[in-house]
Protein backbone atom coordinates (compact mmCIF):
# COMPACT_ATOMS: atom_id res chain seq x y z
CA UNK A 1 0.00 0.00 0.00
CA UNK A 2 1.43 3.28 -0.77
CA UNK A 3 1.66 6.07 1.60
CA UNK A 4 0.96 9.78 1.00
CA UNK A 5 4.31 10.99 1.98
CA UNK A 6 3.84 13.85 -0.35
CA UNK A 7 3.10 17.01 0.07
CA UNK A 8 1.20 17.90 -2.83
CA UNK A 9 -0.94 15.05 -3.36
CA UNK A 10 -2.21 15.34 0.37
CA UNK A 11 -3.03 18.63 -0.62
CA UNK A 12 -4.88 18.05 -3.71
CA UNK A 13 -6.82 15.53 -2.43
CA UNK A 14 -7.75 17.81 0.90
CA UNK A 15 -9.13 20.37 -1.99
CA UNK A 16 -10.87 17.84 -4.04
CA UNK A 17 -12.63 16.71 -0.50
CA UNK A 18 -13.73 20.08 0.27
CA UNK A 19 -15.24 20.98 -3.24
CA UNK A 20 -17.40 17.38 -2.28
CA UNK A 21 -17.89 18.39 1.12
CA UNK A 22 -19.65 21.54 -0.50
CA UNK A 23 -22.26 19.34 -1.68
CA UNK A 24 -25.62 19.16 0.25
CA UNK A 25 -26.31 15.91 -1.06
CA UNK A 26 -23.23 14.40 -0.13
CA UNK A 27 -22.22 14.08 3.96
CA UNK A 28 -19.00 13.47 5.58
CA UNK A 29 -19.45 9.94 6.00
CA UNK A 30 -20.09 9.91 1.84
CA UNK A 31 -16.87 12.15 1.41
CA UNK A 32 -14.84 9.87 3.45
CA UNK A 33 -15.97 6.74 1.47
CA UNK A 34 -15.26 8.07 -1.72
CA UNK A 35 -11.94 9.51 -0.43
CA UNK A 36 -11.26 5.88 0.40
CA UNK A 37 -12.24 4.50 -3.48
CA UNK A 38 -10.42 6.98 -4.51
CA UNK A 39 -6.86 6.52 -2.53
CA UNK A 40 -7.30 2.72 -3.25
CA UNK A 41 -7.82 3.63 -7.59
CA UNK A 42 -4.67 5.72 -6.75
CA UNK A 43 -2.30 3.28 -4.97
CA UNK A 44 -3.84 0.64 -7.95
CA UNK A 45 -2.63 2.89 -10.54
CA UNK A 46 0.44 4.19 -9.13
CA UNK A 47 1.35 0.09 -8.49
CA UNK A 48 0.97 -0.21 -11.77
CA UNK A 49 3.74 2.43 -12.69
CA UNK A 50 1.80 5.84 -13.44
CA UNK A 51 3.14 8.64 -11.47
CA UNK A 52 1.51 10.37 -8.52
CA UNK A 53 0.15 13.56 -10.49
CA UNK A 54 -0.89 11.25 -13.37
CA UNK A 55 -2.55 8.68 -11.01
CA UNK A 56 -4.68 11.23 -9.17
CA UNK A 57 -5.72 12.83 -12.22
CA UNK A 58 -6.88 8.99 -13.76
CA UNK A 59 -8.88 8.59 -10.41
CA UNK A 60 -10.52 11.88 -10.16
CA UNK A 61 -11.73 10.87 -13.89
CA UNK A 62 -13.23 7.59 -12.81
CA UNK A 63 -15.20 8.80 -10.23
CA UNK A 64 -17.04 10.88 -12.19
CA UNK A 65 -18.39 14.66 -12.42
CA UNK A 66 -19.48 15.62 -9.35
CA UNK A 67 -22.78 17.23 -10.74
CA UNK A 68 -23.78 13.98 -11.94
CA UNK A 69 -22.63 12.04 -8.86
CA UNK A 70 -24.41 14.36 -6.08
CA UNK A 71 -27.50 14.52 -7.89
CA UNK A 72 -27.75 10.66 -7.94
CA UNK A 73 -26.86 10.76 -3.70
CA UNK A 74 -29.61 13.24 -3.66
CA UNK A 75 -32.36 10.62 -5.79
CA UNK A 76 -30.89 8.43 -3.51
CA UNK A 77 -31.24 9.94 -0.33
CA UNK A 78 -34.11 12.53 -1.07
CA UNK A 79 -34.67 13.49 2.82
CA UNK A 80 -31.22 15.70 2.27
CA UNK A 81 -32.67 18.56 -0.32
CA UNK A 82 -34.49 19.07 2.56
CA UNK A 83 -31.99 20.69 5.00
CA UNK A 84 -31.93 19.46 8.63
CA UNK A 85 -30.92 21.78 11.57
CA UNK A 86 -29.11 19.15 13.52
CA UNK A 87 -27.72 20.73 16.50
CA UNK A 88 -25.17 18.04 16.81
CA UNK A 89 -22.43 18.76 15.01
CA UNK A 90 -20.53 16.99 11.55
CA UNK A 91 -18.06 14.96 13.14
CA UNK A 92 -15.49 16.69 10.85
CA UNK A 93 -16.78 20.06 11.16
CA UNK A 94 -16.53 20.84 14.59
CA UNK A 95 -15.29 19.07 18.04
CA UNK A 96 -18.22 17.20 19.37
CA UNK A 97 -16.90 18.83 22.54
CA UNK A 98 -17.83 22.29 21.54
CA UNK A 99 -21.33 21.36 20.50
CA UNK A 100 -21.97 19.56 23.82
CA UNK A 101 -20.34 22.34 26.01
CA UNK A 102 -22.95 24.92 24.30
CA UNK A 103 -25.92 22.43 24.58
CA UNK A 104 -25.12 22.72 28.39
CA UNK A 105 -24.58 26.67 28.28
CA UNK A 106 -27.92 27.02 26.40
CA UNK A 107 -29.39 24.54 28.71
CA UNK A 108 -28.17 26.38 32.10
CA UNK A 109 -29.24 29.65 30.82
CA UNK A 110 -32.90 28.67 29.74
CA UNK A 111 -33.55 27.14 33.21
CA UNK A 112 -31.50 30.15 35.10
CA UNK A 113 -34.24 32.48 32.78
CA UNK A 114 -37.03 30.29 34.39
CA UNK A 115 -36.16 30.27 37.86
CA UNK A 116 -35.01 34.64 37.48
CA UNK A 117 -38.68 34.61 36.38
CA UNK A 118 -40.14 32.54 39.17
CA UNK A 119 -37.76 34.07 41.90
CA UNK A 120 -39.31 36.95 42.46
CA UNK A 121 -42.20 35.39 43.50
CA UNK A 122 -40.97 34.15 46.85
CA UNK A 123 -40.14 37.72 48.15
CA UNK A 124 -44.01 38.16 47.21
CA UNK A 125 -44.47 39.64 43.91
CA UNK A 126 -47.38 38.00 42.26
CA UNK A 127 -47.08 37.32 38.87
CA UNK A 128 -50.84 38.49 37.95
CA UNK A 129 -50.05 41.75 38.52
CA UNK A 130 -52.37 43.36 40.98
CA UNK A 131 -51.59 46.90 42.45
CA UNK A 132 -47.85 46.47 41.76
CA UNK A 133 -47.10 45.70 37.91
CA UNK A 134 -43.16 44.48 39.05
CA UNK A 135 -43.09 41.72 36.50
CA UNK A 136 -44.81 43.83 33.53
CA UNK A 137 -41.72 46.70 34.36
CA UNK A 138 -39.26 44.10 34.48
CA UNK A 139 -40.03 41.42 32.14
CA UNK A 140 -37.27 42.17 30.29
CA UNK A 141 -34.49 42.23 32.77
CA UNK A 142 -35.38 38.59 33.71
CA UNK A 143 -33.95 37.32 30.24
CA UNK A 144 -32.28 39.75 27.82
CA UNK A 145 -29.10 39.82 30.44
CA UNK A 146 -28.96 36.14 30.09
CA UNK A 147 -29.57 36.61 26.44
CA UNK A 148 -26.16 39.02 26.61
CA UNK A 149 -24.48 36.31 28.62
CA UNK A 150 -24.68 33.88 26.06
CA UNK A 151 -23.20 35.94 23.39
CA UNK A 152 -20.73 37.05 25.54
CA UNK A 153 -19.74 33.80 26.15
CA UNK A 154 -20.16 32.19 22.73
CA UNK A 155 -17.89 34.90 20.92
CA UNK A 156 -15.79 34.37 23.84
CA UNK A 157 -15.58 38.26 24.83
CA UNK A 158 -13.44 39.32 28.16
CA UNK A 159 -14.64 39.99 31.17
CA UNK A 160 -14.38 43.69 31.23
CA UNK A 161 -16.49 44.17 28.06
CA UNK A 162 -18.75 41.87 30.03
CA UNK A 163 -19.05 44.34 32.85
CA UNK A 164 -19.59 47.35 30.56
CA UNK A 165 -22.72 45.71 29.26
CA UNK A 166 -23.45 44.84 32.59
CA UNK A 167 -24.62 48.84 32.95
CA UNK A 168 -27.16 49.00 30.61
CA UNK A 169 -28.96 45.99 32.50
CA UNK A 170 -28.44 47.90 35.76
CA UNK A 171 -29.01 51.05 34.63
CA UNK A 172 -32.92 49.33 33.14
CA UNK A 173 -33.31 47.56 36.52
CA UNK A 174 -32.47 50.43 38.59
CA UNK A 175 -34.96 52.97 36.55
CA UNK A 176 -37.66 50.75 36.25
CA UNK A 177 -38.13 50.08 39.89
CA UNK A 178 -36.82 53.18 41.78
CA UNK A 179 -39.90 55.82 40.45
CA UNK A 180 -42.67 56.16 42.28
CA UNK A 181 -45.62 55.43 40.09
CA UNK A 182 -49.01 56.29 40.57
CA UNK A 183 -51.41 53.19 40.32
CA UNK A 184 -51.81 52.31 37.05
CA UNK A 185 -50.22 55.17 35.51
CA UNK A 186 -50.09 55.55 31.82
CA UNK A 187 -45.87 56.67 31.79
CA UNK A 188 -45.68 52.92 34.00
CA UNK A 189 -47.02 51.35 31.23
CA UNK A 190 -44.81 52.86 29.09
CA UNK A 191 -41.66 52.29 30.71
CA UNK A 192 -42.68 48.65 30.69
CA UNK A 193 -42.92 48.80 26.74
CA UNK A 194 -40.58 50.92 26.27
CA UNK A 195 -37.23 48.76 27.96
CA UNK A 196 -37.08 45.58 26.32
CA UNK A 197 -36.34 48.34 22.78
CA UNK A 198 -34.04 50.10 24.84
CA UNK A 199 -32.30 46.77 26.38
CA UNK A 200 -32.15 45.22 22.86
CA UNK A 201 -29.41 47.07 22.01
CA UNK A 202 -27.11 45.93 24.80
CA UNK A 203 -27.53 42.48 23.09
CA UNK A 204 -27.11 43.70 20.07
CA UNK A 205 -23.39 44.98 21.64
CA UNK A 206 -23.07 41.57 22.76
CA UNK A 207 -24.34 39.81 19.83
CA UNK A 208 -21.89 41.78 17.87
CA UNK A 209 -19.02 42.01 20.08
CA UNK A 210 -16.67 44.56 19.23
CA UNK A 211 -18.35 45.12 15.40
CA UNK A 212 -20.82 47.42 16.24
CA UNK A 213 -19.07 50.49 13.91
CA UNK A 214 -18.17 47.62 11.31
CA UNK A 215 -21.56 47.67 9.33
CA UNK A 216 -21.87 43.84 8.76
CA UNK A 217 -22.10 43.26 12.05
CA UNK A 218 -25.11 45.81 12.78
CA UNK A 219 -26.92 43.99 9.73
CA UNK A 220 -26.16 40.58 11.29
CA UNK A 221 -27.94 41.67 14.21
CA UNK A 222 -31.37 42.79 12.04
CA UNK A 223 -31.11 39.70 10.74
CA UNK A 224 -30.87 37.34 14.15
CA UNK A 225 -33.64 39.61 15.32
CA UNK A 226 -35.87 39.06 12.22
CA UNK A 227 -35.07 34.97 12.97
CA UNK A 228 -35.24 35.18 16.51
CA UNK A 229 -39.45 36.41 16.35
CA UNK A 230 -40.38 33.68 14.01
CA UNK A 231 -38.75 31.32 15.65
CA UNK A 232 -40.13 32.34 18.74
CA UNK A 233 -43.49 32.52 17.34
CA UNK A 234 -42.99 29.15 16.54
CA UNK A 235 -41.81 28.08 20.05
CA UNK A 236 -44.84 29.85 21.27
CA UNK A 237 -46.95 27.72 18.91
CA UNK A 238 -46.09 24.67 20.38
CA UNK A 239 -45.94 26.01 23.25
CA UNK A 240 -49.53 26.67 23.64
CA UNK A 241 -50.12 23.47 22.42
CA UNK A 242 -48.84 21.76 25.25
CA UNK A 243 -50.37 24.01 27.61
CA UNK A 244 -53.64 23.24 26.14
CA UNK A 245 -53.06 19.27 26.37
CA UNK A 246 -51.52 19.68 29.86
CA UNK A 247 -54.81 21.88 30.89
CA UNK A 248 -57.26 18.90 29.09
CA UNK A 249 -55.66 15.78 30.24
CA UNK A 250 -55.58 16.89 33.89
CA UNK A 251 -59.42 18.34 33.66
CA UNK A 252 -59.98 14.95 32.90
CA UNK A 253 -59.17 13.40 35.90
CA UNK A 254 -60.50 16.09 37.59
CA UNK A 255 -57.69 18.46 38.90
CA UNK A 256 -57.62 21.61 38.08
CA UNK A 257 -54.51 22.64 36.01
CA UNK A 258 -54.83 26.82 35.38
CA UNK A 259 -52.21 27.19 38.21
CA UNK A 260 -49.96 25.05 36.61
CA UNK A 261 -50.13 27.11 33.57
CA UNK A 262 -50.25 30.27 34.20
CA UNK A 263 -47.79 30.31 37.20
CA UNK A 264 -44.84 27.78 36.04
CA UNK A 265 -45.37 27.00 31.92
CA UNK A 266 -45.85 29.60 30.40
CA UNK A 267 -43.90 32.26 32.50
CA UNK A 268 -41.15 29.91 32.72
CA UNK A 269 -41.26 28.70 29.08
CA UNK A 270 -41.93 32.60 27.51
CA UNK A 271 -38.79 33.17 29.38
CA UNK A 272 -36.61 30.12 28.53
CA UNK A 273 -37.99 30.19 24.60
CA UNK A 274 -35.68 33.69 24.18
CA UNK A 275 -32.39 31.59 24.99
CA UNK A 276 -33.71 28.92 23.33
CA UNK A 277 -34.94 30.36 19.59
CA UNK A 278 -31.51 32.74 20.51
CA UNK A 279 -29.52 29.47 20.12
CA UNK A 280 -31.34 27.72 17.10
CA UNK A 281 -31.16 31.14 15.03
CA UNK A 282 -27.46 30.98 15.75
CA UNK A 283 -26.95 27.22 15.20
CA UNK A 284 -29.02 27.29 11.73
CA UNK A 285 -28.06 30.66 10.23
CA UNK A 286 -25.65 28.68 7.44
CA UNK A 287 -27.94 25.45 7.18
CA UNK A 288 -31.59 27.14 6.76
CA UNK A 289 -32.18 29.68 4.33
CA UNK A 290 -33.82 33.25 6.59
CA UNK A 291 -37.35 33.50 6.66
CA UNK A 292 -37.48 37.49 7.65
CA UNK A 293 -36.61 38.29 4.20
CA UNK A 294 -39.15 35.49 2.82
CA UNK A 295 -41.98 37.11 4.47
CA UNK A 296 -41.06 40.29 3.59
CA UNK A 297 -40.74 39.56 0.09
CA UNK A 298 -44.20 37.86 0.54
CA UNK A 299 -45.94 40.80 2.31
CA UNK A 300 -44.55 43.57 0.90
CA UNK A 301 -46.69 44.17 -2.48
CA UNK A 302 -49.78 43.08 -0.33
CA UNK A 303 -48.88 46.02 1.96
CA UNK A 304 -48.30 48.46 -0.82
CA UNK A 305 -52.00 47.41 -2.31
CA UNK A 306 -53.48 47.64 0.94
CA UNK A 307 -51.78 51.79 1.35
CA UNK A 308 -52.79 52.31 -2.40
CA UNK A 309 -55.96 51.08 -2.26
CA UNK A 310 -56.40 52.54 1.37
CA UNK A 311 -55.95 56.41 -0.26
CA UNK A 312 -57.68 55.79 -3.04
CA UNK A 313 -60.73 54.92 -1.08
CA UNK A 314 -60.55 57.96 1.15
CA UNK A 315 -59.57 60.18 -2.09
CA UNK A 316 -62.98 58.57 -3.60
CA UNK A 317 -65.14 58.64 -0.46
CA UNK A 318 -63.73 62.53 1.24
CA UNK A 319 -63.87 60.39 4.66
CA UNK A 320 -61.64 62.08 6.99
CA UNK A 321 -59.56 60.06 9.11
CA UNK A 322 -61.86 59.32 12.59
CA UNK A 323 -59.36 60.48 15.19
CA UNK A 324 -59.81 58.33 18.60
CA UNK A 325 -56.97 57.70 20.81
CA UNK A 326 -55.46 54.94 19.56
CA UNK A 327 -55.61 55.86 15.63
CA UNK A 328 -51.88 57.26 16.36
CA UNK A 329 -50.88 54.07 17.78
CA UNK A 330 -52.09 51.95 14.80
CA UNK A 331 -50.65 54.55 12.47
CA UNK A 332 -47.35 54.12 14.35
CA UNK A 333 -47.51 50.21 14.19
CA UNK A 334 -48.15 50.48 10.24
CA UNK A 335 -45.17 52.59 9.88
CA UNK A 336 -43.02 49.82 12.36
CA UNK A 337 -44.57 47.37 9.46
CA UNK A 338 -43.16 49.61 6.87
CA UNK A 339 -40.00 50.14 8.11
CA UNK A 340 -39.58 46.34 8.90
CA UNK A 341 -40.73 45.68 5.39
CA UNK A 342 -37.86 47.74 4.15
CA UNK A 343 -34.82 46.57 6.46
CA UNK A 344 -35.40 42.68 6.25
CA UNK A 345 -35.52 43.60 2.37
CA UNK A 346 -32.34 45.46 2.33
CA UNK A 347 -31.33 42.30 5.17
CA UNK A 348 -31.26 39.87 1.97
CA UNK A 349 -30.51 41.89 -0.80
CA UNK A 350 -26.80 42.30 -2.84
CA UNK A 351 -26.15 46.24 -2.53
CA UNK A 352 -23.93 45.98 -5.69
CA UNK A 353 -27.36 44.57 -7.44
CA UNK A 354 -28.68 46.86 -9.64
CA UNK A 355 -32.39 48.57 -9.34
CA UNK A 356 -34.78 45.91 -9.86
CA UNK A 357 -38.90 45.52 -9.76
CA UNK A 358 -38.70 44.98 -6.11
CA UNK A 359 -36.97 48.22 -5.31
CA UNK A 360 -39.81 50.07 -7.30
CA UNK A 361 -42.20 48.10 -5.58
CA UNK A 362 -40.61 48.93 -2.21
CA UNK A 363 -40.23 52.59 -3.01
CA UNK A 364 -43.63 52.57 -3.81
CA UNK A 365 -44.69 51.01 -0.76
CA UNK A 366 -42.86 53.63 1.39
CA UNK A 367 -43.75 56.99 -0.74
CA UNK A 368 -47.76 55.83 -0.10
CA UNK A 369 -46.33 54.61 4.21
CA UNK A 370 -45.52 58.43 4.05
CA UNK A 371 -49.04 60.04 2.25
CA UNK A 372 -50.93 57.76 4.67
CA UNK A 373 -49.12 58.91 7.63
CA UNK A 374 -48.82 62.53 6.45
CA UNK A 375 -52.67 62.47 6.10
CA UNK A 376 -53.16 60.30 9.50
CA UNK A 377 -50.59 63.27 11.35
CA UNK A 378 -52.72 65.87 9.71
CA UNK A 379 -55.88 65.22 11.39
CA UNK A 380 -54.30 64.58 14.74
CA UNK A 381 -52.41 67.18 14.43
CA UNK A 382 -55.75 69.58 13.95
CA UNK A 383 -56.90 67.81 17.12
CA UNK A 384 -54.24 67.83 19.33
CA UNK A 385 -54.82 71.43 21.21
CA UNK A 386 -58.22 69.27 21.78
CA UNK A 387 -56.29 66.54 23.89
CA UNK A 388 -53.74 68.03 25.33
CA UNK A 389 -50.16 66.06 25.91
CA UNK A 390 -50.81 62.85 27.68
CA UNK A 391 -47.59 60.86 28.15
CA UNK A 392 -48.97 58.16 25.53
CA UNK A 393 -50.02 60.99 23.15
CA UNK A 394 -46.12 61.96 23.37
CA UNK A 395 -44.65 58.91 23.33
CA UNK A 396 -46.75 57.96 19.80
CA UNK A 397 -45.90 61.20 18.46
CA UNK A 398 -42.46 60.96 18.92
CA UNK A 399 -41.96 57.13 17.82
CA UNK A 400 -44.05 58.47 14.41
CA UNK A 401 -42.00 61.38 14.15
CA UNK A 402 -38.77 59.05 14.35
CA UNK A 403 -40.04 56.70 11.65
CA UNK A 404 -41.06 59.35 9.83
CA UNK A 405 -38.00 61.15 9.68
CA UNK A 406 -36.47 57.23 9.28
CA UNK A 407 -39.02 56.76 6.21
CA UNK A 408 -39.12 59.99 4.45
CA UNK A 409 -34.91 59.41 3.75
CA UNK A 410 -35.23 56.10 2.73
CA UNK A 411 -37.98 57.30 0.40
CA UNK A 412 -35.36 60.19 -1.07
CA UNK A 413 -32.46 57.35 -1.37
CA UNK A 414 -34.66 54.96 -2.76
CA UNK A 415 -35.48 57.40 -5.17
CA UNK A 416 -31.96 57.93 -6.05
CA UNK A 417 -31.11 54.86 -6.11
CA UNK A 418 -33.52 53.76 -8.68
CA UNK A 419 -32.54 56.84 -11.07
CA UNK A 420 -29.02 55.26 -10.47
CA UNK A 421 -27.87 58.67 -8.87
CA UNK A 422 -26.80 56.50 -5.69
CA UNK A 423 -26.03 53.07 -4.21
CA UNK A 424 -28.34 50.76 -2.60
CA UNK A 425 -25.26 50.28 0.05
CA UNK A 426 -26.63 54.15 0.94
CA UNK A 427 -29.53 53.08 1.68
CA UNK A 428 -28.50 49.76 3.60
CA UNK A 429 -26.04 52.04 5.84
CA UNK A 430 -29.26 54.66 6.29
CA UNK A 431 -31.05 52.30 7.94
CA UNK A 432 -28.62 50.35 10.04
CA UNK A 433 -27.13 53.92 10.93
CA UNK A 434 -30.35 54.49 12.30
CA UNK A 435 -31.34 51.63 14.51
CA UNK A 436 -29.29 52.80 17.98
CA UNK A 437 -32.46 56.03 16.95
CA UNK A 438 -35.00 53.25 18.16
CA UNK A 439 -33.40 52.62 21.22
CA UNK A 440 -32.37 56.10 22.17
CA UNK A 441 -35.92 57.05 22.24
CA UNK A 442 -37.28 54.07 23.60
CA UNK A 443 -34.64 54.58 26.65
CA UNK A 444 -35.81 58.15 26.77
CA UNK A 445 -39.00 57.30 27.49
CA UNK A 446 -38.12 54.88 30.40
CA UNK A 447 -35.86 57.29 32.01
CA UNK A 448 -37.62 60.94 31.06
CA UNK A 449 -41.05 60.46 30.90
CA UNK A 450 -41.91 59.47 34.36
CA UNK A 451 -40.53 62.13 36.06
CA UNK A 452 -41.30 64.97 33.43
CA UNK A 453 -45.19 63.69 33.46
CA UNK A 454 -45.21 63.41 37.59
CA UNK A 455 -45.46 59.75 37.30
CA UNK A 456 -48.88 59.32 36.33
CA UNK B 1 -18.08 -1.53 -26.54
CA UNK B 2 -20.06 1.41 -25.62
CA UNK B 3 -22.93 -0.20 -23.41
CA UNK B 4 -26.02 1.97 -23.47
CA UNK B 5 -26.55 4.03 -20.46
CA UNK B 6 -29.99 2.65 -19.17
CA UNK B 7 -29.10 -0.86 -19.88
CA UNK B 8 -26.06 0.06 -17.42
CA UNK B 9 -28.02 1.85 -14.71
CA UNK B 10 -30.77 -1.27 -14.97
CA UNK B 11 -27.98 -4.16 -14.53
CA UNK B 12 -26.24 -2.44 -11.72
CA UNK B 13 -28.71 -3.75 -9.08
CA UNK B 14 -28.66 -7.38 -9.66
CA UNK B 15 -24.85 -7.06 -10.70
CA UNK B 16 -24.19 -5.27 -6.83
CA UNK B 17 -26.23 -7.55 -5.33
CA UNK B 18 -24.75 -10.75 -7.17
CA UNK B 19 -21.24 -9.64 -6.20
CA UNK B 20 -21.92 -9.11 -2.76
CA UNK B 21 -23.79 -12.49 -2.65
CA UNK B 22 -20.58 -14.20 -3.07
CA UNK B 23 -19.26 -12.56 -0.38
CA UNK B 24 -18.65 -8.83 1.69
CA UNK B 25 -17.13 -6.22 -0.08
CA UNK B 26 -16.71 -2.32 -0.72
CA UNK B 27 -16.69 -0.03 -3.15
CA UNK B 28 -13.83 -0.30 -5.08
CA UNK B 29 -13.69 -4.11 -4.73
CA UNK B 30 -17.00 -4.15 -6.19
CA UNK B 31 -16.30 -2.04 -9.46
CA UNK B 32 -13.00 -3.50 -9.98
CA UNK B 33 -15.08 -7.44 -9.62
CA UNK B 34 -17.73 -6.07 -12.00
CA UNK B 35 -14.95 -4.96 -14.77
CA UNK B 36 -13.33 -8.49 -14.41
CA UNK B 37 -16.04 -10.47 -14.45
CA UNK B 38 -17.38 -8.59 -17.99
CA UNK B 39 -14.23 -8.27 -18.99
CA UNK B 40 -14.22 -4.81 -19.10
CA UNK B 41 -17.09 -4.45 -21.36
CA UNK B 42 -18.77 -2.84 -18.52
CA UNK B 43 -17.19 0.41 -17.50
CA UNK B 44 -18.94 2.24 -14.38
CA UNK B 45 -18.29 6.07 -13.28
CA UNK B 46 -16.60 4.71 -10.51
CA UNK B 47 -18.82 7.12 -7.67
CA UNK B 48 -22.05 6.14 -9.64
CA UNK B 49 -21.61 2.67 -7.51
CA UNK B 50 -22.25 4.64 -4.21
CA UNK B 51 -25.61 6.22 -4.90
CA UNK B 52 -26.50 2.61 -5.94
CA UNK B 53 -25.23 0.98 -2.55
CA UNK B 54 -26.73 3.48 -0.64
CA UNK B 55 -30.39 2.94 -2.45
CA UNK B 56 -29.90 -0.48 -1.61
CA UNK B 57 -29.38 -0.39 1.91
CA UNK B 58 -32.17 2.06 2.52
CA UNK B 59 -34.35 -1.01 0.84
CA UNK B 60 -32.47 -3.27 3.27
CA UNK B 61 -31.25 -5.39 0.31
CA UNK B 62 -27.97 -4.88 2.05
CA UNK B 63 -26.40 -3.60 5.21
CA UNK B 64 -22.94 -1.51 5.45
CA UNK B 65 -20.51 -1.44 8.37
CA UNK B 66 -17.57 0.85 9.23
CA UNK B 67 -14.72 -1.07 9.60
CA UNK B 68 -10.63 -1.02 9.48
CA UNK B 69 -8.83 -1.71 6.53
CA UNK B 70 -5.88 -3.05 5.58
CA UNK B 71 -4.27 0.16 4.73
CA UNK B 72 -5.55 1.36 8.48
CA UNK B 73 -8.20 3.80 6.66
CA UNK B 74 -11.60 2.82 7.85
CA UNK B 75 -13.94 1.83 5.02
CA UNK B 76 -17.23 0.48 4.53
CA UNK B 77 -18.16 -2.86 3.73
CA UNK B 78 -21.31 -4.01 2.17
CA UNK B 79 -23.08 -7.11 3.30
CA UNK B 80 -26.20 -8.79 1.29
CA UNK B 81 -28.93 -9.45 3.67
CA UNK B 82 -31.62 -12.05 3.36
CA UNK B 83 -34.33 -9.55 2.04
CA UNK B 84 -31.13 -8.29 -0.49
CA UNK B 85 -30.97 -12.50 -1.58
CA UNK B 86 -34.97 -12.53 -2.40
CA UNK B 87 -34.75 -9.37 -4.35
CA UNK B 88 -31.93 -10.80 -6.40
CA UNK B 89 -33.62 -14.18 -6.60
CA UNK B 90 -36.59 -12.12 -8.38
CA UNK B 91 -34.10 -9.86 -10.20
CA UNK B 92 -32.74 -13.23 -11.50
CA UNK B 93 -36.10 -14.45 -12.79
CA UNK B 94 -36.67 -11.32 -14.70
CA UNK B 95 -33.61 -10.79 -15.89
CA UNK B 96 -34.14 -14.56 -17.35
CA UNK B 97 -37.13 -14.32 -18.81
CA UNK B 98 -35.87 -10.98 -20.50
CA UNK B 99 -32.61 -12.86 -22.07
CA UNK B 100 -34.51 -15.92 -23.14
CA UNK B 101 -37.16 -14.13 -24.77
CA UNK B 102 -34.34 -11.85 -26.61
CA UNK B 103 -32.50 -15.47 -27.28
CA UNK B 104 -35.43 -16.52 -29.04
CA UNK B 105 -35.62 -13.92 -31.07
CA UNK B 106 -31.87 -14.00 -31.91
CA UNK B 107 -32.09 -17.72 -32.67
CA UNK B 108 -35.06 -17.15 -35.09
CA UNK B 109 -33.33 -14.16 -36.80
CA UNK B 110 -30.09 -16.27 -37.56
CA UNK B 111 -31.93 -19.65 -38.93
CA UNK B 112 -34.10 -17.66 -41.11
Amino acid sequence: MTTFDDGPLEEQIAQWRAYLRRRQALHGPDVEELEGHLLDQYAALTESGLTGDEAFLIAVKRIGSLDALSREFALAHSERLWKQLVIAPDAADEPANAARAETLVVLSLALAAAVAVKAPALFGFRLGGGADPFYARNASLFVLPLLAVYFLWKRGSDVVSGLWLALPFAAGAVFANVYPFRARGDTEVLAALHLPIALWLAVGFAYVRSRWLADGGRMNFVRFSGELVIYYALIALGGGVLTGFTMMMFNAIGIKAEWLAQDWLIPCGAAGAVIIGSWLVEAKQSVIENMAPVLTRLFTPLFTVLLLVFLATMAWTGRPINVKREVLIGFDLLLVVVVGLVLYAASARDPRAPPNFFDGLQMLLVASALVVDGVALAAIAARISEFGFTPNRVAALGENLILLVNLAWTAWLYARFLRHRGSFAALERWQIAYLPVYSAWAALVVILFPPLFGYR
Amino acid sequence: MDMSKDLVAASATPLVLAILAEGDSYGYAIIKRVAELSGGHLQWTDGMLYPVLHRLERQGHVAAKWSASESGRRRKYYRITREGRAHLAAQRKQWQVVDSTLRGMWMKACTA
